[in-house]
């Protein structure tokens, strides 16, 4: 029974650590220092360069493993420049910046459909 | 000192000018300095005699100085170029010219064409390069054989890239024994035009006038044959400003122009690929520089729709209307026909490579295993070996070396013959999925552009967006390339005329963005239109003068600073370069960036004699902005505002 609790405690953590864990202040920190805001824009809104990012999909692990080896053209970014914990604190950030809004509440947007 | 060898035209005249009457019309003697210096030599310790005193003294018999002319050889120059029917000459002054542009603002009277004062060889060259991609017409620009041509260069190449033709004249003193001091030596060269000559398509260096009228027609002939190009033509000085006697003026002949028509691709080879095209079950069409003139547009719109054909668009051209439910929605990888329309880069569409973020280089086919490929292009016509702007070898399926446009009826005629009621219901009904498709990314683009809408800097998108709403209801034209703002305007607005969209800059050589602006904008003010520029911050500051030219002679044109306050490619390619070192990115805004101090844009343009506003960095105050600057724009003025924007 203790080592169930100590493994669900465990699972547990993983799964907050992959949720939040992060410090959203010292991620906007980040995301300016390391150059996220380059190709992703400012407000996370991404650009020809790169992805949306704001408000991500992605949990704080996918968000590491894509850094570290990423499918597209981004920088690859090891451990010494920006550790786990560093990129956790990006991707708390990430999901206190605004996703999209409803185009009808954006009277020139709404215009333009 | 020994005179030339060379007996032309000019030395026939000057024999000519020593034998006959003083004072004769038309005739310019020179005083014998040579033996003045002689004389001078052979009794140092004298005082020296002057020219008279020593004519008189050998018994030389006095010839009297002639000092004007009513018939320079730039007076005939002026003729020949006038019969080429040009609108506009751009350039900045230059003394190896001074002989023709004398004759173009006199003897020409400054019209057809008329003189704008640019000031910098790089803006006249880039403002016809923009000119011509509105109007269609190519532009005389003038230049220094030397210095000139050296500041000319980058933006030649960039015409030479996108198949524009720009006229240019370099005056060049050819003839040593009237070179009158250094300036005129460091202004001098042997083959002026060798510089250029490799992303040129002709040039010559007449020795007459008769030659100057003779290549100047076969360089205009040349230049806008496709695929066009700039061409080079030298004046020599000495024919610029010696005079022409009437006798020979009356010998003198100007060639009739004929510009020979497009050729269009040979018709098996148009049959084979509308067989293969009609037959397929996903053609894409890729549109590169197709659209050489308007009748482009509705041809390759009625070519899509015959074939129910996604197109990718490569936006060098306004090729397509943006919400045509086609435009967009051709995907190369799914294509088992894949049609290139004047793609100078097909390899590039059809392949991956390893991205720069990783050692190494491997490149992938992204088409599927069997699709087949197609292209029609004049780049099959016309081939340079130095500058790489051809691209990569693309093996094909067929190639069909011809104009596209000039191709494009006779496949359309021939897609149609083999048009079965079989094929007609499978293009009917890829069509309503690929406008589906069509409609679901406007959607998603809609919905993209209201991220970050209140973000300061202010979004690319918001900036389009703001943009949109001020001109959608004015008969506009974007005079700009749409790269460097993530292609909002393209994902926004509705480009449905020839003259909305300019396309890009050619070979991507920073400094053209400016003039070119202002060149399309000239051709837009005849039609009343609003010309729109979103202008890079980079960009303007290799340019800056060309504010001025604007100013100057009221072009209307509606600028709307890219202020990113950063040369942004470059910064991110730092950014990959110390990435794959492992080296964080802290210092790669080093050498970069614009910043300490930033460039005040509304400051700049305000000195240049513009109208201007900003910096703007809150997004609601860019709005009633625009709408100031819109109405100087419509009074015939040029408008600038700094917006101070996020990265791309």
């Amino acid at each position: 029974m203790k080592i169930i609790c100590i493994l669900a405690a465990t699972l547990l953590a993983a799964i907050a650590f992959g949720q939040s864990n992060g410090n959203a202040e010292n991620g906007k920190r980040l995301f300016l220092r390391d150059g996220c805001w380059e190709c992703h824009g400012y407000a996370g809104q991404g650009s020809r360069d790169g992805a949306r990012i704001a408000s991500t999909a992605l949990n704080a692990q996918a968000l590491i493993r894509y850094v570290r080896r990423p499918s597209g053209a981004m920088p690859a970014y090891i451990d010494k420049v920006v550790s786990d914990q560093e990129l956790t604190d990006i991707w708390t950030y990430l999901k206190t910046l605004p996703g999209p809004k409803p185009v009808k509440d954006i009277p020139i947007l709404n215009d333009i459909k | 000192m020994a005179k030339s060898k060379n007996v032309n035209r000019r030395g026939f005249l000057k024999g000519a000018a020593a034998g006959a009457a003083a004072g004769a019309a038309g005739l310019v003697v020179k005083p014998p300095a040579a033996m003045a210096q002689q004389q001078a030599q052979a009794r140092p310790a004298a005082p020296l005699p002057s020219p008279r005193q020593v004519a008189l003294e050998t018994g030389t018999p006095p010839r009297a100085d002639v000092y004007t002319t009513d018939r320079p050889g730039a007076d005939f120059m002026v003729d020949v170029l006038k019969s080429l029917n040009f609108d506009y000459i751009f350039a900045n002054p230059g003394s190896s010219f001074r002989g023709l542009q004398e004759s173009f603002i006199n003897y020409g009277k400054n019209t057809k064409p008329e003189w704008i004062t640019c000031t910098h060889e790089e803006i006249s060259i880039a403002m016809a390069h923009g000119y011509y991609k509105i109007e269609r017409k190519p532009i005389l620009t003038l230049a220094h054989g030397t210095v000139g041509l050296q500041h000319a260069s980058m933006a030649i190449y960039n015409a030479y890239s996108d198949r524009v033709p720009v006229y240019l004249i370099l005056g060049n003193e050819q003839e040593v024994t009237y070179r009158r001091g250094d300036v005129e030596w460091n202004h001098s060269v042997q083959d002026a035009a060798s510089m250029v000559r490799d992303y040129t398509k002709w040039d010559d260096s007449p020795v007459s006038l008769a030659h100057f009228a003779e290549s100047a027609v076969k360089a205009y002939k040349v230049m806008m044959t496709t695929p066009m190009e700039p061409v080079v033509l030298c004046a020599n000085g000495q024919l610029q400003e010696e005079p022409v006697s009437e006798e020979d003026r009356n010998t003198l002949r100007i060639p009739k122009v004929t510009v020979p028509t497009a050729p269009a691709g040979d018709p098996s080879a148009v049959n084979e690929a509308a067989k293969m095209l009609v037959n397929a079950e996903n053609p894409v069409i890729v549109a590169g520089r197709v659209a050489r003139t308007p009748a482009a547009i509705p041809m390759l719109v009625e070519l899509a729709e015959v074939l129910g054909a996604g197109i990718e668009d490569r936006k060098f051209r306004m090729n397509f209307p943006s919400h045509h439910p086609l435009f967009n929605t051709g995907n190369v990888a799914a294509a088992d026909v894949v049609l290139g329309l004047e793609v100078p880069d097909f390899w590039q569409t059809t392949h991956t490579m390893t991205p720069i973020n990783r050692m190494g280089m491997e490149w992938h086919p992204i088409t599927k295993p069997g699709a087949k490929l197609i292209t029609i292009t004049t780049g099959d016509l016309f081939s340079r070996s130095n500058y790489q702007d051809f691209g990569r070898y693309t093996p094909v399926d067929l190639a069909i070396a011809a104009d596209a446009e000039a191709t494009l009826p006779p496949l359309i005629e021939a897609c149609k013959r083999l048009m079965t009621a079989d094929r007609k219901r499978t293009v009917e009904e890829r069509t309503k999925k690929l406008a589906e498709q069509h409609r679901r990314t406007r959607e998603r683009d809609l919905e993209a552009a209201t991220v970050g809408w209140d973000a300061s800097p202010v979004t690319t998108a918001r900036m389009a967006a703001e943009l949109w709403n001020q001109i959608q209801h004015e008969d506009w034209s974007l005079v700009s390339d749409t790269t460097f703002v993530s292609w909002w305007p393209l994902r926004l607005w509705n480009f449905d005329k020839p003259y909305h969209f300019i396309g890009g800059h050619g070979a991507y050589g920073i400094g053209y963005g400016a003039p070119a602006a202002v060149g399309a904008a000239l051709a837009n003010k005849k039609y009343g239109r609003i010309s729109v520029n979103i202008q890079c911050d980079g960009d303007l500051n290799y340019v800056p003068g060309v504010l001025w030219t604007a100013a100057h002679h009221n072009i209307p044109l509606l600028s709307v600073m890219h202020n990113n306050r950063a040369y942004h490619q470059e910064h991110m390619f730092l950014q990959d370069m110390a990435s794959r070192a492992g080296r964080g990115v802290e210092n790669v805004n080093i050498g970069v960036t614009l910043e300490k101090p930033f460039i005040n844009y509304a400051t700049m343009a305000k000195a240049y004699g513009m109208y201007s506003s900003g910096p703007i960095e809150n997004p609601n105050d860019f709005g009633p902005a625009l709408k100031a600057a819109l109405e100087v724009v419509k009074k015939g003025e040029p408008a600038l505002i700094d917006l101070v924007t996020q990265p791309r």
